[in-house]
């Protein structure tokens, strides 16, 4: 019986490992969101897996958080943001699909690598779930470098971010992981909104940058 | 303890010049407040030698919550007392009437308290905390005060690179602490000595101290920043930071080599010899080839400052090679030297201050005749110039001769570098002191004697009587410690006993007053019996004049020394003066090229004379330095426009390179 929740446990985060690549892979920022959504779905059936095999109640908590912020509520205001100031709907990338899968096929042997000898101590299931959530944190940073546009940045910001929530969730007897939960999403909206509002304001008043770099005596 | 009372009066004196900055009696009320507190600090320094010489220490419930602040009134520290606060109360008896000359008093008086509070802090100060507290609070007030004519570019200049010499200072201190502290972290200067230190520790200790504290003092090649600053400041701070601060800066070397780390390494005092002999032998010409008076007397800081290091070096060889009592007679010639130096430094600085006052002009070829205009002064300054050329029976013979005496006793080392090496350190300071007699020659000759070389020198006045006072003063001690030296030397042989573990005999084999710190034969000196048949000579001799000489009374035209009365451009300047020295040194060490332009025949264009040096330190070493920081702060400053993705990138190399790291060494 414990072997069977351990291989559905792995099984699940796989998946939110495997959303992690599909990111990597998508062109239209549509299916970004679409599969960032199913990351975070995914995401939500760890958390309340892992809520039901460690009989921790609150993780049911984070799962719903999960499911309702991140699932739902977070792609669809950005597909209303992609649509409402008219961004271009294709992924611009700054290194190319193939060879930033390749980077992550990396990003993720190096994480098995570092995590499994380090953990010897801890249990089976621990040890696997935290190499396979390292290596999402990485590829979501990996997605925020190779990506240009605002949109998959915040995206990659939040997959990272769910590779987080992951190690956490798989960790057992972790505290705090719904307050965790919260402080993160709130602080991804801050960011979502932050960077957006940046980025636009430098993709379309890029003037104002040169103005500001006169006035600061950059150039003559 | 008194001290920390007479300490804690120049922090209300501060506040009260800032509230009545405005009104011309505060600012010579408050100089007149520290010329008490600073008397009061010298006596208490010198009560410490009339009583029991037991350490006094005291504990204050501030600074580091879990270190409080420790002080400590030993007899090294009440021996720099008494050095910082001679010329302390000198400075502020000057700055009495000199305040109310500068053109914005109120950027000085403030700063003038802080920066005496700072320095005695530094002195009693008993750990780690509290030193490099006090340290750079005299380092910062004094970094104000010079910056305190900010009008002028250069001593804008002058600021900048004391800041970031002094902030190099530190730098290097602070380690050189933390590395005698341990890793048990005692703070304080008692667990400091006690702790042991470990090979490299040990070695590393002594070079921070040497470059933190000479950074601070001047030596070469850290001196750059010494002649632009202290220069710019007003002449009393100029006094006290060439005569007093640089003597601070030798307590710091002395405290960590001789008390804190206790055993230092013989050839550490080889290399403190050679850095000693360089720094004066560099110090002195830089002297000599200088026009602005307070950039000579500033330069000829560097060069004692190199004497004093000869002098703690051979004490380290000595002490290091179990002849102790050596090493006390170089210990006391050093600490000897250090006290004539802030007299006599701090006289010539303000007597700079009194031409500067009569007659607006630092300059050696605009001044002249001053003596018969200024006599006070003028005498006092030739009494300061003697002294520092190191003439008998003045103190500066005194100290240059005990350190001649030390290295004379250089054989007596075991090794045989050292024992070559000495005398060649020998020649370079009595070159250093030869040179040093010529400079002051040109200094005081072209300033105060001849004809007036500018409209400024014919119409000066002599200053204010509370400048007098203050340079007549030190004038005083100046011809007092050079009269008694077996009673000074008595009393700093205290200063050394603890230091070296030996009382040093200052008369072996004859009395009160001859000082033979050797032995009768090998060396004798008493300057009570030279002046006196110094004195009963020039007696005889008037009285013979007047007796024997012919009565008969004669007029007749004095000697104009081949020049004539109405072009003072004739006479010596303080450029031909120089020259001669400047072909035989100048050419190999600054480059000195001389440019003759004579215009043809019939042409009525001047004759031209171009001359161009060349600062080897600074080419050298500062500049280059300066080129290669400057380009790494390019490189770095393109780090300021990169994108949002770029920064990520950056950040994302760092993750992955440490997540490597750590796979790696598993």
């Amino acid at each position: 019986m414990q072997a069977l929740h351990f291989d559905i446990a792995h099984m699940i985060d796989a998946l939110v490992l495997m959303m992690g690549f599909g990111l990597l892979y998508q062109r239209r920022l549509r299916s970004v969101l679409r599969t960032f959504a199913f990351q975070a779905t995914a995401l939500a059936a760890a958390a309340a897996w892992q809520a039901y095999i460690q009989e921790a109640p609150h993780l049911y908590a984070t799962a719903a958080i999960a499911l309702f912020f991140k699932a739902i509520a977070v792609p669809m205001a950005l597909n209303w943001l992609v649509q409402r100031l008219g961004i271009h709907r294709a992924v611009e990338t700054a290194l190319g699909v193939g060879p930033s899968m390749m980077i992550g096929v990396v990003l993720v042997a190096l994480s098995i690598l570092l995590v499994l000898p380090v953990t010897e101590n801890a249990t089976a299931l621990t040890r696997e779930s935290l190499a396979l959530a390292m290596s999402v944190v990485l590829l979501g940073l990996l997605m925020m470098i190779t990506r240009r546009n605002a949109v998959t940045q915040v995206v990659g910001f939040m997959a990272l971010e769910n590779g987080l929530i992951l190690a956490a969730v798989g960790a057992k007897g972790m505290p705090l992981v719904v307050e965790i939960s919260i402080a993160f999403s709130v602080l991804v909206a801050m960011i979502l909104f932050g960077i957006f509002f940046f980025r636009i304001r430098e993709r379309f008043d890029s003037l104002d940058l040169h103005y500001l770099e006169f006035y600061r005596g950059e150039r003559q | 303890m008194t001290v920390i009372v007479a300490l804690g009066a120049f922090l209300p004196l501060a506040v009260l010049a800032i509230v009545g900055g405005a009104m011309a009696a505060v600012h010579r009320v408050v100089y007149a407040g520290c010329f008490l507190a600073a008397a009061a600090l010298a006596l208490s320094g010198l009560f410490f030698f009339g009583g029991p010489a037991a350490p006094q220490t005291l504990v204050l419930p501030f600074g580091l919550p879990w270190l409080q602040a420790h002080f400590r009134l030993d007899a090294l520290a009440a021996f720099f007392l008494i050095i910082v606060n001679l010329s302390a109360a000198a400075a502020s008896l000057y700055g009495v009437a000199y305040g109310a000359h500068l053109p914005e008093p109120r950027r000085v008086t403030p700063l003038f308290p802080l920066f005496l509070g700072g320095m005695n802090a530094v002195l009693v100060a008993d750990d780690a905390f509290i030193f490099l507290v006090a340290w750079e609070f005299m380092s910062l007030s004094s970094w104000l005060l010079v910056l305190s004519e900010h009008r002028s570019a250069e001593s804008r200049h002058a600021a900048f690179v004391y800041l970031v010499m002094a902030v190099f200072g530190t730098f290097c201190l602070l380690p050189a602490f933390g590395l005698l502290a341990g890793a048990g972290g005692g703070y304080a200067f008692d667990a400091m000595r006690a702790s042991e230190l470990g090979p490299v520790a040990a070695t590393l200790v002594v070079l921070l101290a040497l470059m933190g504290a000479g950074s601070k003092a001047g030596v070469v090649p850290l001196h750059a920043w010494l002649p632009l600053a202290h220069p710019a400041a007003p002449s009393h701070v100029s006094a006290l930071m060439s005569g007093v601060m640089t003597k601070v800066a030798i307590y710091g070397l002395v405290r960590v080599l001789f008390d804190l780390h206790g055993e230092v390494a013989w050839w550490w005092g080889a290399v403190m010899m050679v850095v000693g002999g360089v720094t004066a032998v560099l110090g002195v010409l830089y002297a000599l080839m200088q026009y602005d008076l307070k950039r000579l007397l500033a330069y000829s800081t560097v060069e004692n400052v190199g004497i004093v290091v000869i002098g703690l070096g051979l004490a380290i060889a000595f002490k290091d090679e179990g002849e102790a009592a050596l090493a006390a007679l170089a210990l006391v010639a050093a600490l000897y030297h250090a006290l004539n130096h802030s007299l006599f430094k701090s006289l010539l600085f303000l007597g700079a201050g009194a031409v500067l006052t009569a007659t607006g002009e630092r300059r050696l070829d605009r001044l002249g005749g001053l003596l018969h205009r200024m006599p006070t002064t003028g005498t006092a300054f030739l009494v300061g110039a003697a002294a520092i050329s190191a003439l008998p029976p003045l103190n500066g013979f005194v100290s240059e001769w005990l350190i001649f005496q030390s290295l004379f006793r250089g054989p007596a080392l075991a090794h045989w570098t050292m024992k070559f090496g000495v005398p060649v350190v020998g020649a370079m300071l009595a070159l250093a002191a030869a040179l040093a007699a010529a400079c002051f020659v040109r200094a005081f000759g072209i300033a105060f004697l001849g004809r007036p070389r500018s409209q400024v020198a014919s119409g000066a006045a002599e200053v204010e009587g509370a400048m007098l006072a203050a340079m007549v003063a030190l004038a005083v001690l100046c011809i007092g410690l050079g009269v008694v030296p077996v009673t000074v030397t008595g009393a700093i042989a205290a200063v050394a006993e603890p230091l070296t573990g030996v009382r040093l005999p200052t008369a072996v084999g004859l009395g009160w007053p001859w000082l033979s710190p050797v032995s009768s034969i090998r060396g004798s000196y008493s300057a009570t019996v030279v002046t006196l048949s110094g004195l009963a000579l020039i007696a005889l001799t008037a009285f013979a004049v007047r007796r024997f000489g012919t009565r008969a009374l004669r007029r007749a035209p004095a000697w104009d020394c081949g020049h004539r009365e109405d072009i003072p451009n004739a006479q010596y300047s303080a450029d031909s003066f120089a020259q001669p020295l400047r072909r035989v040194f100048g050419t190999t060490v600054f480059a000195a090229r001389e440019q003759v332009v004579m215009p043809p025949p019939g042409d009525i264009e001047p004759a031209r004379f171009t001359l161009h040096m060349r600062d080897p330190v600074w080419d050298g070493l500062y500049a280059p330095l300066a080129r290669v920081v400057g380009r790494l702060a390019d490189l770095v400053n393109r780090l300021q426009f990169l994108t949002v993705r770029r920064y990520l990138l950056m950040m994302f190399g760092t993750l992955v390179a440490l997540l490597l790291m750590v796979a790696a060494r598993q």
